[in-house]
């Protein structure tokens, strides 16, 4: 009974939320879910159609908002509407536990020495790297910053700072900027003392930084100059150049991490899954990816099929000598445990003057 | 037993008015069943996520039932661990501890990795004494505060979003208390909320009245452009009118360019990402749901009166205090709380326009639900807001009755 009411309660919800969700869903196409945009169609051209074209399966596609929303209605509705899904390494892991993914069998996709280690777990096949970098107007600023710690240098750059609105990624930012070695970070973290560090340094630039929400916020305010200095993922930075703005960026200190393709636990095209997924991990057509957007590659034959001056722009290499790994275990137990606690203290912080 | 001739009629009477009342109530059965199944029923079953809490006793049963019957007080016995290595053991193989440890982790934060990481070592006890295994695993185990928070998150039902949602929190002997503060936020956005739908409030009445005064006592053509004016706006998509505000408020947008070439200012002004963005930005959002019902009344009130008040010697603001405004109060109660409860759910425009202090509660409710797929506190705060909405019906009473018995009375 318990179980009908919370069934009945639990249709109520998702339907207003989400609208009706087709009753036939075993009848419908392989479908595969990513990002969305600009990031999807890219990945269209060079991967979904050319799979359909091939294996001649038909299919379909959907947007995954990122989060974890989507996956609890799944959960709880048993609809599972996707075969496929592009997403991040805490989601992933989370999924993994929680089961909502298949545990792969991964001789049906590539072995797993042909890719980059972090790239290989459980549940995830990595497809790209993606990384937050330093990045400026160079139409506009006087003295280009070349690290890390210049982004705390007030002096020399007293402008406004753009940095995401939420306590990931800016934690582990500021303990680097107060000399916390990249390897270390998570271990300083895992303790009260060191976030407590963490927010002091924060507190330091706190006056000068917009926050922003939106992935696309802060090149637009770099290119109209609302901001002198901001935090913004490489591929943004890219795209912007793409368009003639002349941003910049730095990777010393950069935040890096790997989006993975995963198969849901429960989904009818699974064999279809695994069939596009190594069909997406081959080496030539991710090298073709980082042409339609600045991600590097996970395989490791990847970054050698890629033209050295494009190479340079991408979160391969030697740009993350000085950087920061933000999907390792260590990483992803620290951020699924303290997500919410950090992130209420944030919302208490960032609105205190 | 035969009813006499009289109450014959009267049964009949009846029968007729019971079939008649049963028609009318098939015409609006439609509107009951609609009310139903998209107002009462999300509501309801938005109460019932706030306070359903059934994660650990579906995954972990056995440790769910001891520990409510343990009383908390000193670290519990060995059939509690006996059965914590259990249902861990099969819940770590077969994938369904996760959610368990998810809930665990609301309680204490790290509680999570805590019970995954024991799963991934827990063949390493291969038998009794437990405690002393589990101890042996990770220390925490003898820690009752641990165990204390499995007692608490051990269901059917739980206060803890509710309690959370007003920045409370309930101690393990039963008590309720303030939660320590750098985790008390909610009450603080909630009237942060309050605060902002009152100032667009305020000044959507300023801007408002007069507009609405003018449409209504302008002539035909006049007030025909200005009602178009004012819905125009109202049938662009809220979205758009906000990014639209922001292209105008930035920095090097539109209005700094003007005001910096027309030389009223010498830097642009900061109008964007601060209060000043959202207070603008929400202002021309709602502004047509006051005009537009206080126009609607505003019609209505004979311009004779007003003269004939002058006739008898009223100043212009005596008469308008005493013959014109209570006349309008209806409208403008009206018009008030359309635009003080829209503005209390808005979202989307003070995310994009507004600074980080600027959010409301509507933004904890998105972080919630889209993010940590944390639905009982996504719940919980949509009640809270559902609640402050509700107290403010009696106010909406209050303004209307007064105004009707000024234009009767």
């Amino acid at each position: 009974m318990r179980i009908i009411t919370r069934k009945v309660s639990m249709l109520f919800a998702v339907a207003a939320a989400l609208g009706l969700v087709s009753a036939a869903a075993d009848a419908r196409d392989f479908t595969i879910a990513s990002w969305g945009g600009t990031y999807q169609e890219a990945q269209r051209n060079v991967y979904f159609t050319p799979f359909g074209e091939t294996s001649g399966t038909a299919f379909l596609e959907d947007v995954y908002l990122g989060g974890w929303a989507q996956f609890q209605a799944m959960q709880d509705t048993g609809q599972i509407p996707w075969d496929v899904v592009q997403l991040e390494t805490s989601e992933l892991v989370r999924g993994c536990e929680e089961g909502v993914f298949v545990k792969l069998d991964w001789s049906r996709i590539v072995p797993t020495g042909d890719l980059l280690p972090d790239a290989v777990t459980d549940c995830g096949v990595g497809t790209i790297v993606w990384s937050v970098v330093i990045a400026y107007n160079a139409d506009t600023i006087g003295t280009a910053p070349a690290s890390l710690a210049d982004f705390w240098d007030t002096k020399t750059w007293p402008g406004k700072r753009g940095m995401r609105n939420g306590p990931k990624l800016n934690l582990e930012y500021a303990l680097m900027a107060d000399g916390v070695a990249p390897a270390d970070v998570y271990a300083v973290l895992n303790t009260p003392e060191g976030v407590d560090r963490a927010f002091a340094k924060l507190d330091e630039v706190k006056p000068l930084v917009q926050w922003w929400e939106a992935g696309a916020q802060a090149p637009e305010w770099l290119a109209a100059g609302d901001v002198e200095l901001s935090v913004a993922y490489n591929g943004r930075i890219s795209n912007a150049q793409k368009d003639g703005k002349n941003l910049q960026m730095i990777w010393d200190g950069t935040i890096y991490a790997i989006d993975s393709w995963a198969i849901v636990e429960g989904a009818p095209h699974q064999d279809a899954g695994y069939d596009f997924i190594r069909f997406a991990t081959d080496p030539g057509r991710q090298a073709a990816f980082t042409k339609a957007y600045a991600y590097g590659p996970t395989h490791n034959d990847g970054i050698g099929m890629v033209e050295p001056e494009r190479a340079m722009i991408l979160p391969a290499g030697d740009n993350l000598a000085t950087g920061l790994f933000g999907g390792s275990q260590d990483a992803i137990d620290f951020w699924v445990d303290y997500q919410e606690e950090l992130t209420e203290r944030w919302n208490r912080w960032v609105a205190q003057n | 037993m035969t009813a006499p001739a009289g109450s014959n009629l009267e049964v009949k009477l009846r029968r007729a008015q019971r079939r008649r009342s049963f028609t009318s109530f098939l015409l609006v059965a439609p509107l009951l069943l609609f009310i139903l199944v998209v107002f009462a029923g999300p509501i309801l079953s938005l109460l019932y996520f706030s306070i359903d809490d059934p994660k650990l006793a579906e995954v972990m049963p056995r440790t769910a039932k001891i520990v409510t019957a343990w009383d908390g007080a000193e670290l519990p016995g060995e059939d509690a661990y006996a059965a914590v290595v259990e249902e861990i053991r099969t819940g770590y193989a077969n994938r369904t501890v996760a959610a368990a440890a998810m809930r665990l982790n609301y309680e204490i934060s790290g509680f999570r990795s805590m019970v995954m990481r024991t799963g991934r070592k827990i063949r390493r006890i291969t038998g009794p004494p437990y405690r002393d295994a589990l101890i042996g695993l990770d220390e925490r185990w003898g820690d009752i505060t641990y165990w204390r928070a499995i007692k608490a998150s051990a269901g059917p039902y739980t206060t803890r979003y509710l309690l959370a949602a007003v920045d409370l929190e309930r101690r393990w002997d039963g008590s309720v208390a303030k939660a320590p503060p750098e985790r008390t936020i909610y009450v603080e956005y909630l009237q942060r909320t309050f605060w902002i739908s009152f100032w667009v409030l305020a000044c959507c009445i300023l801007i408002g009245y007069p507009m609405a005064y003018l449409i209504a006592t302008s002539g035909r053509r006049t007030s025909r452009i200005l009602l178009a004016l004012v819905l125009l706006p109202f049938w662009t998509s809220l979205l758009v009118r906000t990014a639209a505000w922001v292209v105008l408020l930035q920095n090097k947008g539109i209005v700094n360019d003007f005001l910096l070439l027309a030389g009223i200012v010498d830097e642009p002004l900061t109008l964007i990402f601060n209060r000043t963005g959202v207070y603008i930005a929400m202002v021309h959002i709602l502004l047509p749901f006051l005009v537009l019902p206080l126009y609607a009344v505003m019609r209505n009130v004979p311009p004779d009166q007003l003269r004939a008040a002058a006739s008898l010697g009223a100043r212009p603001v005596a008469a308008f205090l005493s013959v014109y405004l209570p006349q309008t109060l209806p409208g403008l109660g009206a018009g008030c709380i359309l635009v003080f409860i829209l503005s209390l759910g808005f979202y989307i425009t003070p995310a994009l326009i507004g600074g980080a202090s600027d959010q409301m509660l509507s933004y904890l409710i998105a972080e919630f639900a889209t993010r940590t797929g944390n639905w009982g506190m996504a719940s919980a705060i949509a009640i809270l807001l559902l609640l402050s909405v509700a107290a403010l019906y009696p106010v909406y009473r209050g303004l209307v009755r007064g105004g009707t018995g000024f234009r009767f009375g």
